[in-house]
């Protein structure tokens, strides 16, 4: 961990020299504020099964600012995915606004998308979605294969994007030869390389286990610590206690949107996990004091109590 | 320049597509390597032989033109060989009138006794001619002279021989001025003319032994000699009008009414070239059937392997989309991928060709054979063609799919 650390801090070091976009972004790590880099308004989303019309998204409205980190939650079926999916421009609403940098992606054409997608998103997929037949450099480097702006020195960009992510000596692997986590680092390498202005992830840490799950995690936090603005889809409150806002939905609306330290559910739930501790701690006092802020490890450890 | 990069990249990308799938691929392109091979080695094979054939003929002569008595079809009992022999007056005449011809000579072939010494044969073949005989044959002498226009009205009792005969009678090589019974009159030998041996095509086999005399000296045997006229055009082009003229000429002499059927035959080696070269036409016409077929067949398989292609990587397509290639460029892509495929195809069945071809050279009537330029533009364009036109249905199904779908796709 430690080398990655420092590699980091090494690329924080040299984003002062990077594109507007990210020295605004750093100028504003702590407290977000200016534009909203996502707005919508009344986004609704209808599929249609058959002759049955399923209302996926019933009326988003939903403003994320530049350096955000925010948890979207809800249980299968409440819209999430799609959400998301809009988000990453992959999917159109069926109704409603959804401008992305000031941007109408809802006014757009798909050639129009893909240039959005290409230039201003980057997308971590749960099941990694790495293309076996290239290596890590290739994998990573592939968005920019689709871009303008990167057609010389593409190879290059891919290499500091993968040191940035602490795979640099892991670069000429394919996915075969990798670790699961090593997968998901490529793949946010891939996500990150065209310095988009959002990170969408879906259920990042979904394949994988939980230790492996915070390196992850740690990766993400550090991101947004450079900067970056981060969009995270999950269902573990353990994950989502990492970003600083939690939306919640459910049957494709809104129920609740508050920073993660007034969130009453994530903090009825932080408290259990803590009680969780004290018992476990007065069980046993030979047992090592549990650290509350990794709930997850608490009650896991509790469950294994006789 | 932004389009050669990227042209340059799909490239790159298909060929590496195609090198993961080597042996698919190839079986794929089968139809396109046989049909590419077979176009290559037929055309080149047509070509050598087309090339030999017209060498065969000009060896014979491109400007020669015949002029013989042919009994018209279905007409036999209307004439007798004797009203359509040609005679001596129309072919004095004939040059005159026939402004096309440069120079002509009756040709009267009769066999008669031979002499020389000992020697007796029974039946030898002594061909009366005119000087410009020489001319038209292309037949100079190797010893003493020609035939003379002197000869000719002189009615000469002299003849020439090839040295054929010259061995058939074992005569001295050196015989000019030796006497020879032809048909029991004596003949001086004035020269001996070379030998011309004559392709196998139009029946000339070894060389026979020859004996030419002058056609007045001819005549005076054979008061009414059958006889034919060899005679020459000022260039190659001119037969169907050196046709018409004699035509003309020889009805007109013959008081030929308009609706009686000529009583005499024209025809050019030139005419018989175009007869082939019609023949080798219609052969390249029944090749591009061949060549169409194959192709066909190679790009259907083309289709089905980019079908193939596409469903294997829809996921691929799905991700690729997901980070921003444009529908255009998945387009570009599979189009790229399958022409690339044709292209290489169509690049081995060019070198199979070329090495049939290459083969085919060690055979004696078809050394002429090469591969010409169309002949390889063709290849490469008709596989490039196949593979835009077969490649485009699956390219547009796979810039088609909707990248949410296509990412779930399993």
């Amino acid at each position: 961990m430690s080398h990655q650390s420092s590699s980091l801090n090494g690329d924080t070091h040299r984003a002062s020299a990077a594109p507007a976009r990210e020295s605004d972004a750093g100028a504003g790590r702590t407290n977000p504020t200016g534009k909203p880099v996502i707005r919508i308004r009344g986004l609704t989303k209808v599929y249609r099964i058959g002759t049955e019309k399923v209302h996926a998204l019933r009326g988003i409205d939903l403003d994320v600012m530049r350096n955000e980190y925010v948890a979207i939650m809800g249980a299968s079926g409440s819209g999430k995915s799609t959400l998301m999916n809009i988000l990453g421009c992959l999917d159109r609403a069926t109704k409603g606004a959804y401008e992305l940098n000031g941007k109408p992606t809802h006014k757009m054409g798909a050639t129009s998308l893909a240039k959005v997608r290409n230039e201003e998103i980057g997308f971590v997929f749960q099941s990694f979605e790495l293309l076996p037949r290239l290596n890590a450099i290739e994998n990573v480097a592939m968005p920019l294969l689709y871009s303008p702006r990167y057609w010389w020195g593409a190879t290059r960009r891919a290499k500091q994007t993968l040191q940035r992510v602490g795979l640099g000596d892991r670069m000429k692997h394919r996915p075969n030869q990798l670790s699961g986590g090593q997968r998901q680092r490529v793949a946010i390498a891939r996500a990150l390389v065209g310095t988009p202005s959002i990170l969408l992830a879906d259920e990042p840490t979904g394949n994988l286990d939980s230790k492996t799950s915070e390196e992850i995690i740690e990766l993400f936090r550090q991101l947004h610590a450079e900067g970056q603005t981060i969009i995270i889809v999950t269902h573990e409150e353990d994950i989502a206690g990492y970003a600083g806002r939690i939306v919640r939905l459910r049957d494709g609306m809104i129920v609740s949107d508050h920073p993660t330290s007034e969130d009453p559910i994530h903090q009825a739930y932080l408290q259990r996990a803590a009680e969780t501790a004290a018992t476990l701690a007065h069980h046993s006092p030979t047992t090592p004091a549990v650290d509350a802020t990794a709930p997850a490890a608490v009650i896991a450890a509790a469950e294994e109590m006789p | 320049m932004i389009i050669f990069r990227l042209l340059y990249q799909t490239v790159v990308l298909a060929l590496g597509q195609i090198w993961a799938n080597k042996f698919r691929a190839l079986l794929t392109t089968l139809g396109i390597i046989i049909g590419v091979a077979a176009v290559v080695t037929v055309v080149a094979a047509t070509g050598g032989l087309e090339k030999f054939v017209l060498k065969e003929f000009a060896s014979v002569g491109a400007n020669k033109v015949w002029i013989f008595p042919r009994m018209p079809p279905k007409q036999r009992d209307r004439y007798s060989w004797r009203q359509l022999r040609i005679t001596p007056k129309e072919a004095d005449g004939m040059l005159d009138r026939c402004p096309s011809l440069s120079r002509l000579t009756p040709v009267l072939e009769m066999s008669t006794s031979g002499q020389v010494g000992d020697i007796y044969k029974p039946v030898v073949g002594v061909q009366a001619v005119r000087p410009a005989w020489h001319d038209i044959e292309e037949r100079s002498v190797l010893q003493g002279r020609q035939i003379s226009s002197i000869d000719d009205e002189q009615r000469s009792p002299v003849c020439i021989i090839n040295d054929k005969a010259i061995a058939e009678f074992q005569l001295d090589t050196n015989c000019v001025g030796q006497t020879m019974l032809l048909g029991g009159r004596a003949f001086k030998i004035v020269g001996v003319v070379e030998t011309k041996t004559v392709s196998p095509m139009f029946g000339g086999d070894e060389a026979r032994s020859e004996i030419f005399i002058p056609f007045g000296t001819g005549l005076s045997q054979r008061p009414e000699p059958r006889m034919y006229i060899i005679a020459q055009t000022k260039s190659p082009e001119l037969h169907e009008d050196a046709k018409a003229e004699v035509g003309f000429y020889l009805r007109r002499a013959r008081g030929l009414k308009p609706d009686e059927p000529d009583t005499f035959g024209v025809e050019a080696i030139e005419q018989i070239i175009s007869g082939f070269k019609k023949v080798a036409a219609g052969l390249s016409v029944f090749l591009a059937g061949i060549v169409a077929i194959s192709l066909l067949v190679g790009g259907i398989g083309i289709m089905n392997i980019m079908l193939v292609s596409v469903s294997e990587r829809t996921r691929e397509i799905g991700l690729r989309k997901a980070v921003g290639a444009k529908p255009a460029i998945i387009l570009l892509q599979f189009l790229v991928e399958a022409v690339t495929l044709c292209l290489l195809g169509g690049a081995i069945g060019l070198l199979i060709g070329y090495s049939a071809v290459i083969a085919m050279k060690f055979s004696a009537s078809l050394s002429g054979a090469t591969v010409p330029m169309w002949a390889i533009g063709l290849s490469v364009g008709f596989s490039a063609g196949t593979g835009l036109l077969f490649g485009m249905f699956p390219a547009i199904k796979a810039a088609r799919l909707d990248p949410i779908e296509a990412l779930r796709h399993e």
